[in-house]
């Protein structure tokens, strides 16, 4: 695998295997892989490969909530995610569920409140709280409804909010699981906007998603999970011009998928994965006629 | 349009007094293959609901297979209409799969077919889904993806004239997506009104023939899918974005809009032939 360092990483994994409590087979097998402090990270996989699960395991979700048996290491910044105190976990890892059901506390009365829940038990103060609660309704056009019900909310807008509430935290590690599954297109090109200006600030996100002709923009690597196991840790063009890419059932970028049909590669070799890339290969082609 | 299977006139809905999510809504629906799209909070889940029958039209009307449905029950009408629910736990309430998808047609034909036609019935469509291995799972511990295919089932399960998915594609990975299309296209053949709500515009180019916009609880387009989703302006106004390789087609200047890769490859040679 890689010959990063593990010891400047902010995240490491070594060896992770994971089954949950009952379950027959490992969710998570053997995997190792390190993601250095800034770094943007993707994650594919087929549905079930382990994307969420992994997540859990970043999150600290396994072992605290999900129990079972974790073997091999998942380190922040050289200390035990399994052994951190709760405390210190929720100041430096935000998750957003895939589901924004199971995301919303189903105890607040309000849009508002509902963002004010995770930073109260954060202590923040309250100048800065309203301060971050604003910035984050506005951010995701959600601030009309800041009074309204989370459950009057369309499935959208509840996404919306679910990645506002984790936002509006500034964790130093942010982990999204599918986070535009239900936003319109729009509001997902947002999303990955956002991340990019949390890049800027330092900011280490890994992110779980299907429309990968978005992430190859916004991604440094991309994780490729199968059965639990990672396959390739990788550049986008490295993972997606992968011979065997299809035998994994995750497909690929539209622009790859088109490129490979015309087979079509970059001077590097690789196939393009992005808009960009794809409209330079084929205008020049167009003018070599 | 006399083989339009809905029709919908002047409908207004407002879920609080003077709210009105759905503004003057006039529509209707044939056996084309219909893509719904629109802004997270356009109203296209209300206006679903409303279809079935779930939400009362403040104002106007909603002809479903000729009957008005403020003149039926829920319960006639879901003997006609299904709807895959966006969110599968607004769904589900039994503990194993197959009861789960076994419950929806024992209740319709609770008197006219036998315990075995329920259950065989239940089984098909499981099998579709491909879900035939995990009848006696608990709902719960499905998977998002899995649970959003059971709601298909429940519905296919019932066998209604009209079957309409509320966004489908939620948690789905590639394959299952490609799976998905092909079993709307199978619902369709066997003479079902199927209309599907999407965020995913390539997934609406490469399927569907016919696509409506909703935007602010109205109408903002409706037509064939290469036009609709070829105006850039509208596309833009309901906080869309022009499907993939439209827009690729579009930075080359092509003269077509091609919704699917051989499109665009043919349209591409074609250019090059031509020298233009
Ligand atoms: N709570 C649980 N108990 C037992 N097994 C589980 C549990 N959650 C997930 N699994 C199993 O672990 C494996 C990995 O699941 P996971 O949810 O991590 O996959 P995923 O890649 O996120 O899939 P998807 O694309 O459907 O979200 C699957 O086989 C799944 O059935
Ligand atoms: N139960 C409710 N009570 C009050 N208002 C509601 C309720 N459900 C939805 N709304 C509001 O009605 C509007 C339309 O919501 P709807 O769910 O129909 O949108 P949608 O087009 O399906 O959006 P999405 O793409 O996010 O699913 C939204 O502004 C929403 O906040
Ligand atoms: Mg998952
Ligand atoms: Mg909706």
């Amino acid at each position: 695998m890689d010959n990063v360092s593990t010891l400047s990483a902010k995240i490491s994994i070594e060896h992770l295997t994971y089954r949950y409590p009952f379950a027959k087979n490992r969710s998570l097998e053997d995997i190792t892989l390190s993601i250095d402090a800034g770094q943007s990270i993707g994650i594919i996989g087929r549905n079930g490969a382990g994307k969420s699960t992994l997540c859990y395991t970043l999150s600290g979700l396994i072992p605290r909530f999900f129990h079972g048996k974790i073997e091999g290491s998942i380190k922040i910044d050289g200390e035990d995610v399994p052994t951190m105190s709760v405390e210190k976990l929720i100041r430096k890892v935000g998750l957003v569920l895939q589901n924004p059901f199971s995301q919303i506390s189903g105890a607040k009365m309000t849009v508002y409140e509902e963002v004010a829940f995770g930073l109260e038990n954060l202590g923040i103060e309250k100048d800065e709280m309203h301060e971050r609660i604003d910035t984050v309704l506005k951010q995701f056009d959600l601030y009309k409804k800041k009074d309204k019900n989370p459950f009057e909310l369309s499935g959208g807008q509840l996404q919306r909010l679910a990645i506002a509430s984790v936002l509006a935290l500034q964790p130093e590690i942010l982990i999204l699981d599918e986070p535009t599954s239900q936003l319109d297109p729009c509001g997902t090109t947002e999303v990955f906007e956002a991340i990019s200006q949390l890049k800027t600030l330092g900011i280490t996100v890994i992110i779980v998603e299907h429309k990968f002709e978005k992430l190859v923009e916004y991604v440094d690597k991309i994780a490729l999970l199968n059965d639990g196991k990672l396959v390739k840790y990788d550049t986008p063009e490295k993972i997606f011009s992968m011979p065997q890419i299809e035998d994994y059932g995750v497909g690929q970028p539209i622009y790859t998928a088109l490129c490979k049909r015309m087979g079509l590669k970059k001077p590097n070799g690789y196939y393009p994965v992005s808009f960009n890339e794809t409209v330079t290969l084929l205008s020049g082609l167009k003018m070599y006629e | 349009m006399s083989d339009a299977v809905i029709k919908v006139d002047g409908l207004w809905f407002a879920y609080k007094d003077n709210e009105y999510v759905l503004q003057d809504i006039n529509i209707q629906f044939d056996n084309r293959p219909t893509a719904i799209v629109g802004q997270n909070g356009a109203g296209k889940t209300t206006f679903v609901k409303v279809l079935k029958g779930l939400l009362k039209p403040s104002k106007g009307d909603v002809w479903i297979s000729g009957t008005n449905t403020k003149e039926t029950t829920v319960a006639q009408l879901s003997k006609i209409i299904g709807l895959v629910f966006q969110n599968p736990s607004d769904q589900m309430f039994k503990s194993k799969v197959i009861d789960e998808v076994m419950f929806g047609p024992q209740n319709i034909w609770k008197d006219k077919k036998d315990k075995n036609f329920v259950y065989e019935q239940s089984i098909k469509a499981l099998r579709i889904v491909e879900l035939d291995n995990k009848l006696e799972e608990h709902p719960y511990d499905l998977t998002l993806s899995e649970r959003k295919l059971l709601c298909l089932a429940s519905v296919i399960a019932m066998d209604p004239k009209i079957i309409i998915l509320d966004e489908p594609t939620i948690a789905q990975d590639r394959f299952s997506t490609r799976k998905l299309a092909e079993i709307i296209k199978e619902l369709i053949k066997d003479g079902k009104v199927v209309l599907t709500i999407t965020h995913d515009m390539d997934f609406v180019a490469e399927n569907f023939e016919r696509t409506v916009i909703f935007y602010q609880g109205q109408v903002l387009d409706d037509g064939p899918t290469e036009k609709v989703l070829s105006n850039e302006e509208n596309v833009a106004t309901a906080h869309l974005e022009l499907p993939n390789l439209v827009r690729l087609a579009k930075a080359l200047d092509f003269k077509t809009t091609p919704l699917t890769i051989d499109d665009f490859v043919e349209e591409f040679s074609r250019c090059k032939k031509a020298g233009d």
